[in-house]
Formats: C-alpha cells, sequence, structure tokens
C-alpha cells in the first residue's frame, strides 16, 4: 500500500526512505489472524485471501468459538492456551448470537485481549455502525465482499515494515483517514509507483483531517468502479 | 476475462467473481468450483428456511419477521461475496418488504429470488462445464512428446 506507507512514515519519520521499501511483511513470524464469520462461504474467502497474503488463518464460525479458542475465559489461570497467539482478529458483524460488535467489545475490555487488534466486515455501509465500532476501539471496518487489495492494505498498514505498536496505532489510525485515498487499489496491485503520493496528499482535504468516514467512503466509491 | 463472463452470465454476477477467480491458483486449483459448491448449498438451505419463514408470516396472525430477516442477511452476504449481484439485489428487496410486514411483497419477492437464483445456477454450470471443455481443449492442442509409445 504506497499510499498509506508512505504518507505514515512521512508523518512518523519525517523521512522518505520509506517510499521504495514498501515490500511484502517480510518478518519471520508470520501474521495469524482469527477469521469469524458464521457463513461458510465468507470464511472460505476470506481464509484464502489471507492465505495468499502470507497469513496463518483460523477461521471460526462465531464469537463464542472466537472466545473459545482465545482461552478468554481461561484467562485467569491460562497456562494452557499459551500457544495460541492472534495477531489479528477480523470479524463479521451481523452473526446470529454474539455479533461481531458484541465480540469486539469482550475483546477491547479485557485486559488480556484488548492489545488485538479487530477489524468488523460488514456487508452493508452503515454509517452509525461504522461509527460505533471504531467508537468501541476497532481498528478497521471492511465492507464486503472483501477484496484482495482490502486484506493487503490492512496487513501493510497494520504489519508494515516499521511495526506500529499500541500507542503508535493510535497515532496511525488518524493518519488512515488521510492516507486511504482514491485508487488505492490500483496503487496495490502495482506496488510501485512513489509518485503518487504527492498526488493523494493534495487530494485530500487539508484544513481538517478527515474523518475516518470520509476516506472510508472514499475508498468504497473507487472500489465500485474497480 | 470479463468479456467471456458477460455473455454466459448475463449480468448476474459482477466483478467479485473476477477476484475469486484471481484466487485460484496451483495451490489452490478448485477454489472457485469449491466456493461456488458451498454457496449452493447454503443457499438451498436459506431459500427453504425462507419459504418457511414466509408460511409462518401468511399462515400465522404472529408476524415473525425477525428471522426472515437474519435469513435474508445470510442470504445476501454470502450471494455478494461470489459476487452473485442480482441476487443479493433481491434479498435487498426481499427485505424491505419484511421490514415493512409486507406480506404479499415478501411472497412476490420469494418467488423473483428462487427465479433469480435458479438462473444463476444454471449460469454457473454452463460456465464450468465452457470452463471444463477449454481445459481439455487445451490438453489436446499441445502436441504429444516424440517418444510416447
Amino acid at each position: 500500500m504506497a499510499i498509506n506507507g508512505v504518507f505514515s512514515r512521512f508523518k512518523m519519520l519525517d523521512k522518505n526512505e520509506g517510499v521504495n521499501n514498501l515490500s511484502p511483511f517480510t518478518d519471520s513470524h508470520e501474521v495469524h489472524v482469527l477469521a469469524v464469520d458464521d457463513s461458510l462461504v465468507d470464511r472460505k474467502v476470506i481464509e484464502r485471501l489471507l492465505k495468499i497474503t502470507s497469513c496463518k488463518v483460523t477461521a471460526v464460525e462465531s464469537g463464542r468459538r472466537a472466545l473459545q479458542i482465545l482461552g478468554f475465559d481461561e484467562e485467569k489461570t491460562s497456562v494452557g492456551f499459551d500457544g495460541f497467539k492472534v495477531d489479528l482478529i477480523i470479524t463479521d458483524y451481523f452473526m446470529p448470537g454474539m455479533t461481531g460488535y458484541e465480540l469486539l467489545k469482550k475483546i477491547k475490555g479485557s485486559s488480556n485481549f484488548r492489545e488485538i487488534p479487530v477489524v468488523i466486515m460488514s456487508s452493508e455501509n452503515v454509517l452509525a455502525r461504522i461509527d460505533r465500532c471504531l467508537e468501541e476501539g476497532a481498528e478497521d471496518f471492511i465492507v464486503k465482499p472483501v477484496k484482495l487489495s482490502d486484506v493487503r492494505r490492512l496487513k501493510s498498514y497494520m504489519f508494515g515494515e516499521n511495526r506500529i505498536h499500541t500507542q503508535d496505532r493510535e497515532f496511525n489510525k488518524r493518519k488512515i483517514d488521510v492516507s486511504l485515498s482514491p485508487s488505492s487499489d490500483e496503487v496495490m496491485s502495482n506496488q510501485s509507483s512513489p509518485s503518487i503520493s504527492p498526488r493523494s496528499f493534495s487530494s485530500s482535504p487539508t484544513s481538517h483531517s478527515p474523518t475516518f468516514l470520509d476516506s472510508h467512503i472514499r475508498r468504497l466509491k473507487t472500489s465500485n468502479h474497480d | 476475462m470479463k468479456r467471456a463472463l458477460c455473455p454466459v452470465c448475463s449480468g448476474s454476477i459482477d466483478e467479485q467473481f473476477l477476484q475469486l477467480q484471481q484466487l485460484q491458483d496451483e495451490s489452490s486449483p478448485n477454489f472457485v468450483s469449491e466456493v461456488v459448491n458451498i454457496y449452493f448449498h447454503e443457499s438451498e438451505k436459506l431459500l427453504r428456511n425462507l419459504r418457511e419463514d414466509c408460511l409462518v408470516v401468511v399462515d400465522k396472525e404472529f408476524s415473525d419477521y425477525k428471522k426472515m430477516g437474519i435469513h435474508l442477511n445470510q442470504f445476501m452476504g454470502s450471494s455478494s461475496s461470489i459476487g452473485a449481484q442480482r441476487v443479493r439485489n433481491v434479498c435487498v428487496a426481499f427485505r424491505a418488504a419484511s421490514e415493512q410486514n409486507n406480506r404479499a411483497g415478501c411472497l412476490r419477492a420469494l418467488e423473483l429470488l428462487e427465479y433469480e437464483y435458479c438462473y444463476l445456477k444454471n449460469k454457473l454450470h454452463e460456465l464450468f462445464q465452457i470452463e471444463q471443455q477449454r481445459i481439455l481443449a487445451a490438453g489436446v492442442r499441445y502436441p504429444q512428446q516424440p517418444n510416447n509409445p
């Protein structure tokens, strides 16, 4: 994600050396993603998308199962579940039983697990819903159908070259709104052209930092004519 | 690829289907057909559920549209994931009717949904057959090795 990477690096490091170093996640540690979705079709698709971007995937069908597999209830006495470490949780919003939102609240409300970033997926673009999830601490909100470019972007800004710590992530979240600019999908597939960044920077409103919603909608608009 | 798609599927699938095809490779050579088969399986279950939901709603005084909404959300989600745009759109209309407690609207939508799903299924089968034939034809075109007894 050239634009993302470049822009956040400009802000964080004030250098432009990051521009040419936007190779995929090359860390020896493979990113482990827990995918939660009640639809088998969607689980299959998200699993494949994540595997193609070199992530390790565990896909489960419900929030309850997700908490179980994380060892949520055993957090006080957790010895057995030490091995199951997850770098990211990506969950559908609308699920019978526990919704993705409820799962998000549980995760963020737990001292042991709140560090794990949570991304919400939904087949509908409802602003109130997006708002609510972000307020509750979701890292991102993806409108289905999830594309390869969405997963790559996610992986890149979350687990990119400069591994982001929690407090910096807050900082970076604010940056996301400007860096999530049009033509991000095309850039994603080319993974080159550092020259795109100035164009994207100027195209975004500069009078105030745009909200996440603006950029999200922009992304939706561009993905429509993908 | 898209041009080949359109005459067969006549707009009932969209570019998300192309995305699925891009995810298929040597390490996962049957990805698309696997996903599509799962989709058929899930969809037929959902359609059965929706038929029952409609019966409940029409026959009884007490109307429970909530279940219908859940099934429709599921159907909408999986349909959009494989690019079944028209099926998804009918689900949206169906859901609108259920939210307005519009029984007649729900029945009409169900009928339309069954039709669109049937159409989609036929088109996807056609597509897979064409794909199979193409693969076979490609195999025939490549000359055999000279030392083949």
